[in-house]
């Protein structure tokens, strides 16, 4: 096939912004009152008269192709135009500049469950949502059995879905979902819903809705799924284009651009407490092998290595090191300390220096953690940064068994077995005194 | 065969209508939602479509017919304000549902696309659905009182399209407005409750004219609810006469409003979700 089934040309979409009210929208009274103002100051000063909007372009000049069947993930860190990218592609927001041109119907899943009503009963909810997803009465019907199927809700397809479990309710939106067969399928985050098990579900769906020749678009922050499932992978840095190719490359480039922000410099850092004799500089993530890592792996080792400078003139002893590691709570999981793990450190002598943090094993549950980082010298605080920043935990395969751990089951993991043994009530209680 | 689409700024102008009738299926599933939930979990169910105007009606004839004695065209004065009030509960509240639409909807509309005329039109259906309902009061009152339809019933869906277009055009307005100004919210409730003081829904035009000739009688009908409910009362008991002059200039305003709510939902209707 010669001609892409996409092809964005120069696209870009500017929104303005307020900086005077934080309201989305506006009151008729301030837009009376800011016109009142204009024609009173319309003879003394020709200012802009609305100085207090800025442009900001969330998506700059970008364009590429794509052919049809091809899986494209698109990544970027938050901010960088995917979610923007995606609301242009599905119609919803018109772009400022450029162009679109697709050669094929679009169906866009920007939201698991749009448009889903809980007053309506399952059996209602899934003519519904097929319809408001694109989908024409006679397509949802001769689909009907496989959506509930796949739901796994079939005794409850007349229960009004306000009663339905969360759970319930999210495997029957993404089912309607998943029996889309447009010939471009845009999807953003929708697949961090459900439990694990449905997930796995999904992403199969998804493989299959790819190897049927369909072109599919795809946002995820899961790596993992992104590699999976795509062949091309779109990058995009500050709303503008960085990067297109095959998956593998443009993830590992993506990776090193959030590594080069994971590590993080305290230079401008004000909200610092202590004498100031030591500062922390920055802090860098690394692997058993001592290469930079963007995230730490469940169950293998982590280094936590901290740049830090003695500006005290001399050398230093009874130093104290500790980094308290936080929840995204912000309840404290755990602390890594000198004084508990150790002595203090030896004597610091006046320069640059790499306090390590060496974990053998990642015992924290996959997820986001922030950080804490304390510096005493000699019992007085010498540098404090309440939370410095922030590292990711990403699943690993922690029991060796071939399983990964799933996000949201816990705070952190444990080894343990389990055993089976005959009648075992009474001497298992025994074993425990 | 593959349907080409360009997407591009101030583009989705030049195939609106065509997308309008395109997601004619999508139209239609919004209003049966919005009839099917209308009276969930509500005792007495769509009853409430009937009591309400009724109960507007017996007031509405005790007060002005009983006590205040205003004269009603030779027929019984409940048929007259009945005549008046089913299409007034249409129109009011085909106004104020269909102003809040996209408001209610927001989740919709930062989410899918669709041309989003579809959600004030299909909340103007679900009111119309109410009405239909409700027009077994008419049939039961012109029964009690013996009231003999004329041949002019037949050209009562001529005047209810005519309720259509009036609803729709300030309904299309109040709701593009309502998603930047969320104003319209306080506003919308008032004028439907002073427009009932203002129509004639209770007492007829004639007795306006009685009072301030035909001068009054016009200025009246600067409202486009004017209209439609002399063309009711025309229709149904066959004794009051349209006035041309007033029914021309509320008709006017009808369109005109039309035409307006449709060119400022139109220009509005590209910022919705960046602004809902």
């Amino acid at each position: 096939m010669a001609e892409p089934i996409i092809r964005v040309e120069n696209l870009g979409k500017c929104y303005r912004i307020r900086h005077e009210t934080r309201e989305r929208y506006t009151a008729l009274r301030d837009v009376i009152a800011r016109k009142a103002k204009g024609i009173f100051n319309r003879a003394s000063s020709n200012r802009h008269p609305e100085s207090g909007e800025e442009d900001f372009w969330a998506l700059k000049d970008v364009s590429f192709e794509i052919k049809q069947g091809e899986v494209v993930g698109i990544i970027g860190r938050n901010g960088a135009g995917k979610s923007t990218l995606l609301k242009i592609l599905s119609r919803i927001t018109e772009p400022t500049k450029g162009r679109i041109t697709l050669n094929g119907r679009v169906a866009s899943l920007l939201e698991v469950g749009t448009g889903f009503h809980p007053e309506l009963t399952g059996r209602e909810n899934i003519f519904l949502n097929g319809a408001i997803l694109g989908m024409t009465k006679a397509e949802i019907r001769s689909k009907f059995d496989e959506i509930v199927a796949f739901a796994e809700v079939e005794k409850f397809l007349d229960t009004p879905v306000k009663r339905y479990s969360s759970g319930m309710y999210v495997r029957l939106a993404f089912a309607v979902a998943a029996h889309l067969e447009p010939e471009i399928l845009v999807i953003d985050e929708v697949l961090a819903v459900g439990d694990a098990e449905f997930q796995k579900k999904c992403l199969g769906k998804m493989g299959e809705v790819a190897r049927g020749g369909r072109t599919v678009l795809f946002v995820s922050h899961q790596m993992a799924a992104v590699q999976n499932l795509c062949q091309t992978g779109v990058r995009l840095v500050n709303g503008m284009l960085q990067e297109v190719g095959p998956v593998g490359p443009v993830i590992k480039n993506y990776l090193t651009q959030t590594h080069q922000i994971a590590q993080s410099s305290f230079a401008n850092r004000r909200d610092r407490q202590g004498t100031g004799k030591i500062r922390f500089e920055e802090v860098l993530l690394r692997d058993a092998a001592g290469c930079s890592v963007a995230a730490f792996d469940c169950g293998a080792a982590a280094v936590m290595a901290l740049r830090v400078t003695n500006h005290s003139g001399g050398p230093l002893r009874f130093v104290r090191v500790a980094v308290g590691v936080d929840n995204d709570l912000g309840q404290r999981i755990t602390v890594w300390s000198t004084h508990l793990a150790e002595k203090d450190l030896p004597e610091v002598n006046a320069s640059v220096h790499e306090v390590k943090v060496l974990v053998p094993r990642m015992t924290l549950a996959p997820g986001r953690y922030g950080y804490t980082l304390f510096c005493s010298v000699n019992g007085e605080t010498a540098d404090w940064i309440k939370n410095a920043g922030s590292f990711d935990v990403e699943p690993g395969d922690f029991f060796g068994s071939g399983q990964l751990p799933e996000a949201g089951q816990g705070w952190f993991l444990m080894e343990h077995q389990f055993d089976l043994s005959r009648g075992g009530a009474a001497s298992s209680g025994a074993a425990l005194n | 065969m593959m349907e080409k689409l360009v997407i591009e700024a101030g583009r989705s102008e030049a195939h609106y209508w065509r997308d309008l009738w395109r997601f004619r299926e999508l139209f239609g599933f919004l209003a049966w939602r919005d009839i099917l939930v209308r009276y969930k979990q509500t005792a007495i169910g769509v009853a409430w479509a009937v009591i309400r105007p009724l109960l507007t009606i017996l007031i509405g004839a005790g007060i002005f017919g009983g006590l205040a004695q205003l004269p009603s065209d030779g027929v019984p004065y409940a048929v007259l304000v009945c005549a008046g009030t089913l299409p007034w509960y249409f129109f009011s509240s085909a106004l104020s549902e269909s102003a809040n639409s996209l408001v209610g909807n927001a989740n919709l509309i930062s989410k899918i696309y669709f041309p989003r005329m579809i959600l004030p039109a299909s909340a103007v259906v679900v009111a119309f659905v109410d009405f239909a309902i409700s027009l077994v009061i008419l049939g039961g009152l012109m029964l009690w009182y013996g009231v003999m339809p004329s041949w002019r019933l037949l050209t009562l869906p001529l005047f209810i399209l005519l309720g259509f277009v009036a609803a729709m055009g300030p309904g299309l307005l109040f709701t593009a407005l309502n998603v930047k100004y969320r104003d319209f919210r306080y506003i919308i409730p008032f004028v439907v409750q002073f427009g009932l003081f203002i129509s004639p829904v209770f007492y007829s035009t004639t007795a306006i004219q009685e009072r301030f000739g035909d001068t009054g009688r016009v200025i009246v009908a600067l409202n486009p609810m004017v209209g439609i409910i002399d063309g009711f009362r025309w229709a149904i008991c066959g004794t009051t006469d349209i006035h041309w002059p007033s029914f021309a200039l509320s008709t006017g305003l009808s369109v005109l409003l039309l035409v307006l709510g449709v060119w400022y939902f139109r220009r509005t209707e590209k910022t919705f979700a960046d602004v809902i």
